[in-house]
């Protein structure tokens, strides 16, 4: 029989740090999946790379969850027995890979977030998470830059790079929105001055996006209706086939180590 | 029992020795002690306890270091050491020693170069080949064979070779 899904007390600290490291563990599950097929060598290892420092950040804030939650749980137990609706991770992170310019155009939008979003944090008056904001902060520099040279050279490129990282940055503008929203429990951690509110960094979101974009002769789309759900729970069908796949062993395999 | 005559300074020193000499797998020049990636040693009634810290969030030898730094202690006579990880202050590349700089080149790993340009978008870098010492070279890939690590090419003696990313 497969292993149950753990019980979660999420307060508004532990749903904090769950969400961030759900962002970050499941972004890095999906460029995991370029390891191996990506388009040339120097990438797939690039990639891989960028998913390793991700999975690293997930490690650090689920253990920190779990020291915050008290419940036993740990690291691998969030990750591995959650169920889809227990995950709060941004929609955008769990979007399909699809074509090279969809995973880049994604990696932009995320880490023209995560770049700010983490410098900031570290300036947290919870230590812990100034501690990981700090190591994060170090990596994401390297992660936007990466992801803005790939945009610029698809955009700049060939007719088909061009169109296919146009079409990458229509269909995924509407995830973007998500990462700006707060919900009550979060606005209490921004009043204690615990977490930095992420709509003072849209702004900084947007220039270092249009800044890219436009080198990219690429355009920004004019639509500003965005998608919301994945912090409440509410998934694209695409997180549960994920999912599927990353907790296939210890859901059958109850407890099954190296 | 021979340990518990010891005083904690001196006990303490030869578990720092003892772990000190512990080298990163993945780079088996550098002991973690060049790498800044020993933090603390703290003895109490002959119990060891030891604080690294992580290089990269996602290192996995970080692992790896762990269970080696407990083995390096029990054979130095310290059962039971307990090795924890701290993560404030974060480590930087500022916390390599100059000997682990130097081992590094020697090794044919370009040292870390400060980079006042780490934030920009499209930073202009200068790494010198650790083989011929040549100013002129080209990065292949900001990305190398691991997470610490960058891929670059000597434009003089045309060898690709790895730069140990500032960070």
């Amino acid at each position: 029989m497969a292993t149950p899904s753990i019980l979660v007390s999420e307060t508004p600290l532990v749903l904090y740090t769950l969400r961030r490291a759900d962002d970050a563990l499941i972004l890095a599950h999906r460029l995991s999946e370029w390891c191996g097929h990506a388009p040339a060598m120097e990438e797939d290892m690039a990639l891989s790379n960028i998913a390793l420092d991700l999975i690293g950040q997930a490690r650090e804030l689920y253990a920190y969850a779990a020291a915050v939650e008290g419940r036993g749980n740990d690291e691998d137990k969030f990750a591995y027995l959650r169920d889809v609706r227990q995950y709060q991770n941004l929609l955008l992170a769990e979007q399909p890979n699809g074509d090279f310019a969809h995973t880049i155009v994604r990696q932009l939008f995320y880490s023209a977030f995560g770049d700010p979003y983490w410098r900031a944090m570290m300036a947290s008056n919870d230590a812990t998470l100034a501690a990981i904001a700090a190591k994060s902060e170090k990596e994401s520099a390297y992660h936007l830059r990466h992801a803005s040279e790939w945009v610029i050279r698809l955009g700049d490129g060939t007719e088909e790079s061009h169109a296919r990282a146009q079409a990458a940055i229509d269909d995924l503008w509407s995830f973007t929105g998500e990462m700006f929203a707060v919900d009550d429990g979060e606005r209490s951690l921004i009043d204690g001055g615990t977490v930095i509110d992420p709509v003072t960094l849209k702004d900084v979101w947007l220039a270092t996006v249009s800044r890219v974009i436009d080198e990219a002769t690429l355009r920004l789309p004019q639509s500003d209706w965005m998608q919301q759900g994945g912090r409440s729970g509410r998934h694209s069908e695409h997180l549960g086939h994920l999912l599927s796949e990353l907790q296939y062993m210890q859901r059958t395999f109850p407890g099954v180590s190296w | 029992m021979v340990i518990a005559a010891e005083s904690d300074s001196v006990l303490r020193q030869r578990a720092w020795d003892a772990a000190a000499a512990v080298v990163d797998p993945e780079i088996p020049v550098l002991t973690i002690a060049d790498l800044g990636v020993l933090r603390e040693v703290d003895v109490k009634d002959g119990r060891v306890e030891i604080a690294i810290t992580p290089t990269y969030s996602g290192c996995p030898a970080m692992n790896m270091i762990a269970v080696e730094i407990a083995l390096a202690l029990e054979n130095a006579g310290f059962a039971e050491a307990k090795v924890r990880t701290v993560l404030s202050p974060a480590w930087t590349t500022d916390w390599m020693s100059q000997e682990g700089r130097r081992k590094l080149a020697a090794y044919g790993i370009a040292p870390p170069r400060a980079a006042s340009s780490r934030r920009a978008l499209f930073g202009v870098q200068q790494v010198g080949c650790p083989r011929c010492r040549s100013e002129e070279t080209e990065l292949l890939s900001e990305f190398g064979s691991t997470a610490c690590k960058a891929l670059w090419r000597c434009k003089s003696c045309r060898e690709p070779f790895d730069y140990f990313k500032c960070h």
